[in-house]
């Protein structure tokens, strides 16, 4: 089960983990991606190209399932205007052991951070608004999955 | 060919596409960007750079030494942020 949506509403994250936990395996992971309130942050505006985004997270989300022998995984992205506290990203796996879930959760969140076409813009209390540069620990977060033996 | 931009690109160029038909000298995603960047100040401003700019054409990321002799859509942008 490969399930994959961009959407600019919330999510439950109840309701998609209890999709995985009904198929059967030993194990369940999850990562949900949070707005942080820094610095006075009021807005995170995420933009992206929409006619590319499904696909390339649905084919980060096929090499997951197949690398891992994952029994299911969930994607999901948001996009619009989010606020502090509001959830923005969903990823959960489900395998047969913990060691597939765990990996294939965290390897789809560095990917998706680096592959998807996604940017932020942040506004903050006074005004001000920044475009979220990328960072280098993103990159190697990103390429550690690469080097270990795909 | 339609030109897409997003992010900060897109907000200093004033728009977020544009259909344009650039001169046959043009061959690559570098030489576009930088024929692109002659239209304006606005292009000038967001385009000067080509090291901080990525780009897909026809919906694949690509180097920016890209061939877009057949393009249909080429989309200029910063580095991705998302996750």
């Amino acid at each position: 089960m490969i399930h994959v949506r961009v959407q600019p509403d919330r999510f439950d994250a109840g309701v998609e983990l209890a999709r995985l936990d009904a198929l059967g395996g030993g194990g369940v992971a999850s990562f949900t991606g949070i707005v942080r309130g820094d610095d006075g942050l009021t807005e995170l505006l995420l933009e992206h190209h929409s006619a590319m985004t499904l696909e390339m997270m649905q084919a980060l989300a096929a090499e997951a399932a197949e690398r891992w022998s994952l029994l299911g995984v969930v994607v999901i992205h948001r996009h619009g205007a989010l606020g502090p506290g509001e959830p923005i990203v969903f990823v959960a796996t489900a395998a047969t052991h913990r060691g597939a879930a765990l990996d294939a959760c965290a390897s789809l969140i560095d990917r998706l951070k680096t592959q998807a076409p996604f940017w932020k813009r942040e506004t903050f209390v006074d005004g001000r608004q920044r475009w979220v540069e990328p960072r280098a620990s993103d990159d190697a977060a990103a390429a550690r999955w690469l080097r270990d033996g795909s | 060919m339609n030109i897409l931009y997003f992010a900060w690109v897109r907000e200093r160029i004033g728009t977020d596409h544009e259909e344009i038909d650039p001169p046959a000298s043009v061959s690559d995603v570098r030489g576009l960007i930088a024929w692109l960047a002659t239209r304006s100040p606005g292009h000038e401003s967001a385009l000067r750079d080509a090291s901080c700019l990525r780009a897909a054409v026809d919906q694949k990321f690509v180097p920016l030494d890209a061939p877009i002799a057949r393009a249909g859509e080429v989309a200029i942008f910063p580095p991705v942020t998302g996750g």
